[in-house]
């Protein structure tokens, strides 16, 4: 017999309408994974076994009472520990934010509270969501489940660990340069960054604004999906917000690909990409024109200084989204002699050093006299960039890459190269720039036994257009491939 | 000896009196206990977002509209960048490049010489807590504790900033009370300076007279009435030449005025100011203020003071008469009433700014508070018109009925004030005056006319007011000059 820990959203959610088991049964079996696994991997901060034990028992009430609020109704989740929770601390991986117990919750996390799902804890993050392998926690990296010695990707690494091993069925991360996509190949899962402005920010601690947006991770294509329609639609909170219909998501699951006009990326193709990626994806590639696809190769030569670009616009906007950690009204404050000299210190013992880093780098880049150099200059390839998308969207239906340069790497080897590090984004930052729809789809392991992420990317709103393609890959790939961490037999570390 | 020249720009702010702050649903309280309207989005704890309030957009368009300002299609927010305790996000919500009123002016008068006054822009923004520091000073230097009260954090503010086309301490005043006055009459703040929901900077230099380029200027802050701001600007006017004819060189710099002393300080030079590295608000989108939109405030402006004082004077009233009365909204309002009732309006004006408002002063209330009506006003006009009253009675009467004793026919005839207009009875009064002071009537038949004030004053008084003034002095001179 299965392990109810190892089931599908869907397959949860049958069983659960089946009345094969009931939500308690089955939080009790995902919090038992956790409880072995946590030792093995550190993929949560927060997990709250009592409220996540009542939300699973007010969800078997709701079923008894015969009222379905949907697919997620009972469903073991688990959340990045930057989205605010009412009263269950929230400390973006940050010690400035220790022991922080948020008076409200963010929009994302309400929608999963209002579909009944059962929210299990927060997970790890690189701090302030400001990393590409987790190591950047204050509290301990997360290690990834198909090599512990390896990390899982960032900065929504502990949200991939966990879906990954079974400590949650399904999970929310952020993505501002490729923070759920990443992690998402790393972990060997689905993992999707949506149209800037279709999931509310609201309650999202800001890391870049114009960049950040909530999106699920799950073991399948239709699970993400699910996770992204409830909570995807306009939130008044949140001047940023899509304020059309909702976008259609999964209407085209099963359409097929006959047809579709599929982009490669060539600027992803060749150097960089590690060969066993690039021979993966070009399998995929294959697959897709034998299974009715029209495929292309495209250009966007501004991809080129994508990365230089974001590395300027988000620590500009993290610069100023992170100057209210100030030791005045909440979170660690250390004292001095003045109230400049408090928040001095205090911003110096709270933040770790990546995090300082990207606030001078973002300080430096808007400083007068430098603003038009680098933050200005930035822009400007930002929009160049959008241009290119828009004109490359006139020929295809779909742009697609690896996910990520390499497979997961491991723990410390990039940790002395921050630019080294950087390149980790190189693939998934030009979604963010342009505020378009992105996602990862698994399709194989290397031959370390590391999974391959195979990134699809569309134009703003075309989400359906992703699952898509998402799911004839899915179909294409045939991965079904756990590791080994996920099973009941294993033991704590 | 040179002859010198002041170049001042005022920039202003104004709070809004909107129901919710500008970027939460918090209700703007001034009155509130500490820190109890108050939210995530104006506390910026970690999460929060702004959401525009539509209300203040209104606000700002309507002051720019009223300054005459182009009021632009699509306006973008930016950050300012600056740490300080009570800014709880560390940067403030403000305007930069792209601002949402720019180009417009305001007509001001100094003693009968107009001068319009550009307005470079009126923008919008967010204001800040509130520090209360534990020290002697009540300045953050040297406290030992500071308490913050965080209710005004995001109440929308409109600065509004002129161009460097005032000329003097009186200019500056004038443009300062005059923008008070149309901020008013729009009914979008109440604009007081001594509780902080107008406050005014002053950008000053000097240069000789008929010199095209500017001096360099220091920005003076902390006037809190209009009687400081005129000194602070005249005191540093007199400083800046003082140091230039002195050999000294001014230096850009913030300073501070100090009430007491009488005195600007300096409070930081421009090396030492903030770079507030201002970019694009990432969590607002542009602004689009529509074509329709922009119609509907120009229409629904209110009559500006200007434009009131000029119908006022219209109607025959003086010019400072009529600023007096637009200055007050309620007598101006009364006064319309009165003269569209026909009464006249010289005579209305002067009774509303002259014994109205000195009614009001002695008994401490407002004008809502006496029993006055423009009815009233009519039918006092129309008393003294026909000779029932005289002007002394007229002011008398006029005081009564303010105190609620009747319509003024009702008054005149139950204190007998109606006026003394028989031939017969007066020229008994002034027999009586001429017969008790004989040197008078010498001189008065010797051709002096200046006697004859004193003898009207007398037959005056001895009526208690009601004499026909004009026909007692016809009197006096018949009877001594035979004229």
């Amino acid at each position: 017999m299965t392990d109810l820990a190892d089931l599908s959203i869907s397959g949860a959610a049958a069983g659960l309408r089946r009345g094969d088991f009931s939500s308690v049964e089955l939080t009790d079996a995902v919090l038992t994974r956790a409880g072995v696994t946590e030792s093995h991997l550190h993929a949560y901060l927060t997990l709250d076994h009592e409220g996540a034990r009542a939300a699973a028992a007010a969800a078997d009430q709701a079923f008894a009472a015969g009222e379905d609020s949907g697919p997620l109704q009972g469903i073991p989740l688990a959340v990045k520990d930057n989205m605010v929770t009412r009263g269950m601390e929230t400390t973006a991986g940050s010690k400035i934010l220790a022991g922080y117990s948020p008076p409200y919750s963010a929009t994302a996390v309400e929608q999963l509270a209002a579909a009944r799902a059962v929210i299990l804890g927060k997970t790890n993050l690189d701090e302030f969501a400001m990393g590409s392998s987790t190591e950047n926690s204050a509290y301990g990296p997360t290690r990834n489940p198909w090599d512990t010695d390896r990390v899982p990707g960032g900065s929504s690494g502990g949200s991939a660990a966990a879906v990954s091993v079974g400590s949650a069925l399904g999970a929310l991360g952020s993505d501002t340069g490729g923070s759920i996509r990443q992690p998402a190949a790393l972990c060997g899962l689905v993992g999707v960054k949506p149209t800037y402005g279709v999931v509310s920010r609201y309650g999202l601690i800001a890391f870049a604004s114009s960049l950040d947006q909530i999106g699920p991770f799950a073991r399948n294509v239709q699970d993400a999906a699910a996770l992204l329609e409830t909570v995807a639609g306009h939130d008044p909170r949140d001047a940023t917000s899509y304020r059309g219909d909702k976008p259609d998501i999964s209407s085209l699951l099963d359409t097929g690909v006959a047809g579709m006009r599929v982009g490669v990326l060539a600027e992803l193709s060749g150097d960089g990409i590690d060969p066993q990626v690039q021979q993966a994806c070009r399998r995929m590639y294959d697959a897709l024109a034998d299974a009715g696809a029209e495929l292309e190769e495209v250009s966007l030569p501004a991809t080129e200084y994508a990365l230089s670009a974001y590395y300027l616009i988000a620590p500009a906007e993290a610069s100023a989204n992170l100057a209210r950690f100030d030791g005045v009204r909440y979170g660690l404050r250390v004292d001095g002699e003045t109230t400049e000299e408090m928040m001095a210190a205090t911003r110096a013992e709270g933040f770790g050093p990546e995090v300082a880093r990207r606030i001078l780098l973002g300080t430096y880049a808007l400083s007068a006299g430098y603003y038009d150099a680098f933050y200005g200059q930035a822009q400007k390839v930002r929009t160049l960039l959008r241009n290119e998308f828009a004109a490359t969207y006139e020929d295809v239906d779909v742009i697609v890459s690896p996910t990520s340069p390499t497979t997961a790497f491991a723990i410390g080897e990039k940790t002395a190269d921050p630019l080294n590090m950087y390149f980790a984004d190189v693939c998934t930052i030009a979604s963010n720039l342009a505020g378009d729809p992105s996602g990862s789809v698994p399709i194989g392991l290397d031959d370390q036994g590391l999974p391959i992420g195979f990134q699809i990317m569309a134009p703003a709103l075309h989400e359906a257009r992703l699952f898509q393609l998402a799911a004839e890959v899915e179909r294409l790939a045939g991965f079904d491939l756990r590791p080994d961490l996920a099973t009941s037999e294993v033991k704590p570390a | 000896m040179t002859d010198w020249e002041a170049v001042i720009g005022i920039e202003t702010h104004v709070e809004l009196q909107t129901r919710s702050k500008m970027f939460c649903g918090c209700e703007v309280n001034f009155g509130a206990d500490p820190n109890t309207t108050i939210c995530p989005v104006c506390l910026a704890l970690p999460g929060a977002l702004p959401v525009p309030n539509e209300e203040a957009i209104e606000g700002i368009l309507e002051i720019g509209a009223a300054l005459g300002c182009k009021l632009v299609e699509s306006s973008l927010f930016h950050r300012k960048n600056y740490f300080y305790p009570d800014l709880p996000k560390n940067y403030q919500i403000s305007q930069y490049d792209v601002p949402l009123c720019v180009d417009g002016h305001l007509d001001i008068d100094v003693n009968g010489e107009e001068a319009r006054i550009g307005i470079t822009r009126v923008h919008m923004e967010e204001d800040t807590g509130k520090s209360l520091h534990g020290s002697d000073t009540g300045r953050i230097h040297g406290a030992d504790y500071s308490l913050l009260d965080f209710n005004r954090s995001g109440v929308p503010l409109v600065e509004i900033v002129s161009e460097p086309d005032i000329r003097s301490a009186e200019q500056a005043r004038a443009y300062a009370a005059e923008l008070q006055r149309v901020v008013r009459t729009l009914g979008v703040s109440d604009v007081r300076l001594e509780e902080g929901s107008v406050r005014f900077d002053a950008n000053i230099s000097v240069r000789p007279a008929g010199r095209a380029e500017f001096g360099t200027r220091t920005e003076v802050k902390n006037m809190n009435s209009l009687r400081s701001l005129q000194r602070a600007i005249a005191y540093e006017i007199q400083r800046q030449i003082g140091v230039i004819e002195g050999g000294g060189e001014i230096i850009q710099e913030t300073r501070h005025w100090n009430e007491g002393t009488g005195a600007t300080s300096s409070m930081r030079s421009k090396e030492e100011s903030e770079d507030y590295r201002y970019f694009q608000e990432p969590d607002l989108v542009p602004l689009h203020v529509d074509g329709e939109w922009r119609d509907r405030v120009f229409a629904g402006l209110p009559e500006l003071p200007s434009a009131r004082r000029r119908r006022v004077v219209a109607a025959g009233v003086e010019r400072q008469t009529a600023a007096t009365l637009v200055e007050s909204g309620d007598l101006a309002d009364l006064f319309d009433e009165a003269v569209s009732r026909g009464a006249d309006g010289k005579l209305v004006a002067n009774w509303l700014t002259g014994e109205v408002v000195a009614h009001l002063r002695r008994n401490d209330v407002g004008l809502a508070d006496t029993a006055i009506t423009a009815a009233h006003l009519d039918e006092l006009a129309v008393l003294v018109g026909e000779g029932v009253l005289s002007s002394t009675a007229a002011k008398e009467v006029l005081d009564h009925v303010m105190s609620g004793e009747g319509s003024p026919r009702e008054v005149a005839a139950a204190r007998d004030l109606t006026q003394i207009s028989d031939q017969s009875a007066l020229e008994s009064e002034v027999d009586n005056v001429l017969a008790a002071n004989p040197d008078v009537v010498e001189r008065l038949r010797g051709g002096d006319t200046k006697p004859i004030g004193f003898v009207v004053g007398q037959v005056m008084k001895a009526t208690r007011g009601k004499a026909d003034p004009k026909l007692v002095s016809e009197l006096i001179r018949s009877k001594t000059q035979g004229a």
